[in-house]
C-alpha cells in the first residue's frame, strides 16, 4: 500500500443549533494514500460535504465546532496548525472544487484575472507568466480556445465549461490532494462524462490524490480506487471499488446498490430502502441504521459498531461482523 | 510583452463598449449631458460669467431677469447667473470630496464589519449606529462648529455623517457576497481575510455603491448648503447655491428670481445625478452587459 497522505482519526463535528446539537460527524476514521482516488458516498445530509469542508477548516464557526478528532496531512494536523501554516496549505497542498459551478467564480471579475490572481498568489510569478500558465492549463483541461475564455466573465461560460475552468485553477497550484464536492451534481449527464475523464486524467496523470464526494454510485464505480460509505454521520463501510460493488457488507450498502435500477432485470417498481433518513440532532442510540435495517439483531440498538476489517482492505461498521469478522451470509443479493 | 499589450485592448475596447451602449440609452444621455454641463460649467465659470459674482453694484439692486442680467441680481445687485455658475464650482467639489470621503472610508468599514462578522461586526455597527441615530444636519452642524467655521471643515463634517450610510448598505451587500461559493473557493484556496474583503467582497458591493453614491450627492449638497445657511459652511461673499437660497428665501414674494434660479440649479445637478446614477448601474453590470 502506497504511502497515507491524508489521515482522518476519531473526527467528530457537531453544529449548535437552537433546535439542539447536530451530531453531523461522529468518530469518522478515513486515510487516503497517495494518488488514490477515494469515492465518498452517501444521502444528502449524511454529513459528506461537512467531512470535506472540516479537512481545511472550512466549517462556518458559530454554528459549527470541530468537536475532536484529529487529520493529519502527511504527518502535520491540521486541527493544530497555526491559521498561517493553514493558509498555505489551503490552494497549495489541499485545493477543493465545489458542488456548483455557476457560484464558484466571482460575476464580477473576467475569468483570466481570477485565474491569474490564484496563479500569482500561490507560484510567486509575473502576470505574464500567469497568463501562460492559465492558458496551458485550460488547454489540459480540453477546453476550446483558451485566449477567449480568458477574456470572458464566468456568466457568459456554461456549467462545464465553469467547472473545467474552476478544475484547471485549482490543479495549477498543483495540489498533492484534490478535494472534489460533488463536482459535477450540477451538470448535464454528457457533460459529465466530458468532465470526470478530464479530472481522472489529470490527478492520475499528475498522481494527486482525490477525495470524490457524490451520491451517484454510477460516478463513483466509473472513477474511484476505493469507496468509502456514509450514513448518518457516520463511516459504515470503505472497500476497493469493485468489491464492494460486487461483495457490499453493510446493509445500508446492500439496500443501495439494490436501489439502483438495473437495465438486465425486470421490475415494476424501484426498491427503496424503507423509512427515513435519522434527524442527527437525535440520532438513534446505538447503530444508526438500525431502526431502517432488515437484519437487525441483538446489540444493534444499545451498543455502535466499530469499523473492522473482515476481509483485507475491507472494513465494515456492522454488529453482524463483529470482531471475529464471520460473515453474514443471509444471501440478500442477486 | 505582447501578451500586456493585449490585456489593455480589451480595457480599451470594453471603454468604448460602454460608451455606445450610454449612446444608446436615452436617460444615461440626458444624465450625461446634465452633469457634463454642470461640470462645463464649474469649470469654466471665470471665463464665461457675465460679471464678476462677489461685485456688489448697488444701483441694480434686485433687478428682474432681463437681458442684462439673465437671471436678475440679489439684495447687494450681484448678478444671480454669474454667481450661479461659480455655485456649480463649490458645490460640485462639495459633493465629490464628501463622497469621495464618506465612500471610501464607509466602503471598508461596512465591508470589514460585514465579512469579519460577530465581534467586530458589533463594535464597528454600533458606532455607526450612534453616528446615525443624530439627525445628519444636526450632527455636521455640531461638528462644523467645533472644527472652525470654513469650507472645507464643513466637508469633513458632511463627510463624516454621511459614512455611516455607506457603510451599512456595504455591510449588508458583504453579507450576502459572504455566502456565495467563490467566497468559499477562495478561501479553500489560501486568501486570507483582507485579500478576500479587497478582491471579492468589496467589487462586489460596488454597483450598488455607485448607485447611493448619486443619491447621497443630492442630500450631501443640501446638508453642505445648510451649513452655509447658518454660517457654518462657505462664508458671506462665496456664491454657495444652498446660502443663495437661505438668503433669497425672504424675498421669494416679491423676487422670485432670487432663490428660485440656486434651487434649480440644485434640483436639475441632484436630478442629473441620479439618472446617470441609474443608467451607470444597468451598463457597468456584467451580467446584462452582453
Amino acid at each position: 500500500m502506497a504511502e497515507t497522505l491524508l489521515d482522518i482519526r476519531d473526527l467528530s463535528v457537531r453544529f449548535f443549533t437552537y433546535q439542539g446539537v447536530v451530531r453531523a460527524l461522529e468518530n469518522v476514521d478515513l486515510a487516503i494514500s497517495k494518488g488514490e482516488i477515494l469515492g465518498l458516498v452517501g444521502e444528502t445530509g449524511c454529513g459528506k460535504s461537512v467531512l470535506a469542508r472540516s479537512v481545511l477548516r472550512l466549517i462556518a464557526d458559530p454554528p459549527g465546532k470541530i468537536w475532536g478528532g484529529e487529520i493529519f496531512f502527511k504527518g502535520e494536523d491540521l486541527l493544530k496548525t497555526s491559521n498561517r501554516r493553514l493558509r498555505h496549505v489551503r490552494g497549495n497542498e489541499i485545493s477543493m472544487i465545489f458542488q456548483e459551478p455557476m457560484s464558484s467564480l466571482n460575476p464580477v471579475f473576467r475569468v483570466g484575472n481570477q485565474m491569474q490572481e490564484v496563479v500569482v498568489l500561490h507560484q510567486q510569478v509575473e502576470r505574464a507568466e500567469a497568463r501562460e500558465i492559465c492558458i496551458d492549463m485550460l488547454q489540459q483541461v480540453k477546453m476550446p480556445d483558451p485566449e477567449e475564455v480568458l477574456s470572458k466573465y464566468p456568466h457568459e461560460l456554461s456549467g462545464g465549461m465553469r467547472q473545467r475552468v474552476m478544475i484547471a485553477m485549482e490543479l495549477s497550484c498543483r495540489p498533492d490532494l484534490l478535494i472534489a464536492d460533488e463536482p459535477t451534481t450540477a451538470l448535464d449527464v454528457t457533460v459529465q462524462a466530458q468532465v470526470l475523464t478530464i479530472l481522472e486524467d489529470l490527478t492520475r496523470k499528475r498522481g494527486v490524490s482525490v477525495l470524490f464526494i457524490s451520491h451517484d454510485l454510477g460516478v463513483i464505480a466509473q472513477l474511484c480506487d476505493r469507496v468509502a460509505v456514509m450514513y448518518a454521520g457516520r463511516i459504515v463501510e470503505i472497500a476497493p471499488v469493485e468489491e464492494l460493488f460486487s461483495i457490499p457488507r453493510h446493509p445500508y450498502t446492500r439496500g443501495l446498490l439494490k436501489a439502483i435500477p438495473r437495465i438486465d432485470e425486470e421490475r415494476d417498481t424501484l426498491l427503496v430502502i424503507a423509512g427515513m433518513v435519522p434527524g442527527l440532532i437525535r440520532p438513534p442510540e446505538g447503530c444508526r441504521f438500525h431502526p431502517r435495517c432488515e437484519a437487525v439483531t441483538n446489540p444493534c440498538d444499545r451498543v455502535v459498531p466499530r469499523l473492522v476489517e473482515v476481509v483485507s482492505g475491507h472494513q465494515v461498521a456492522c454488529h453482524l461482523y463483529n470482531d471475529s469478522g464471520e460473515k453474514y451470509d443471509a444471501d440478500t443479493r442477486h | 510583452m505582447k501578451r500586456i499589450k493585449k490585456e489593455h485592448e480589451w480595457q480599451i475596447r470594453e471603454f468604448l463598449f460602454t460608451l455606445k451602449l450610454l449612446s444608446k440609452n436615452p436617460s444615461a444621455v440626458a444624465g450625461f449631458v446634465i452633469i457634463a454641463t454642470m461640470v462645463i460649467i464649474a469649470l469654466t465659470a471665470p471665463y464665461i460669467a457675465p460679471y464678476d459674482p462677489i461685485k456688489i453694484s448697488l444701483r441694480e439692486r434686485l433687478s428682474a431677469p432681463s437681458m442684462v442680467h439673465l437671471f436678475g441680481t440679489d439684495e447687494m445687485g450681484r448678478d444671480i447667473l454669474s454667481r450661479v455658475m461659480h455655485g456649480a464650482r463649490i458645490s460640485l467639489r462639495i459633493g465629490v470630496l464628501v463622497i469621495g470621503i464618506a465612500g471610501g472610508l464607509g466602503v471598508v468599514i461596512g465591508a470589514v464589519a460585514g465579512y469579519l462578522g460577530r465581534q467586530a461586526d458589533n463594535i464597528i455597527m454600533r458606532v455607526m449606529d450612534v453616528i446615525l441615530s443624530f439627525p445628519p444636519l444636526v450632527l455636521a452642524m455640531a461638528l462644523a462648529a467645533a472644527l472652525g467655521p470654513n469650507l472645507n471643515n464643513a466637508i469633513l463634517a458632511v463627510a463624516f455623517v454621511m459614512i455611516p450610510k455607506f457603510a451599512r448598505m456595504v455591510r449588508g451587500e458583504a453579507l450576502a457576497v459572504k455566502e456565495k461559493q467563490f467566497i468559499a473557493a477562495a478561501r479553500a484556496s489560501g486568501a486570507g481575510s483582507m485579500w478576500i474583503i479587497l478582491h471579492h467582497i468589496i467589487p462586489n458591493c460596488l454597483s450598488s455603491v455607485i448607485i447611493l453614491a448619486t443619491l447621497l450627492l443630492g442630500e450631501t449638497i443640501l446638508i453642505a448648503a445648510s451649513l452655509s445657511f447658518i454660517g457654518l459652511g462657505a462664508q458671506p461673499p462665496v456664491p454657495e447655491w444652498g446660502a443663495m437660497i437661505s438668503v433669497g428665501r425672504k424675498f421669494l414674494m416679491d423676487q422670485w428670481w432670487y432663490p428660485t434660479f440656486p434651487g434649480l440649479f440644485i434640483l436639475v445637478t441632484v436630478i442629473g445625478f441620479n439618472i446617470l446614477g441609474d443608467a451607470l448601474r444597468d451598463i457597468l453590470d456584467p451580467r446584462i452587459r452582453r
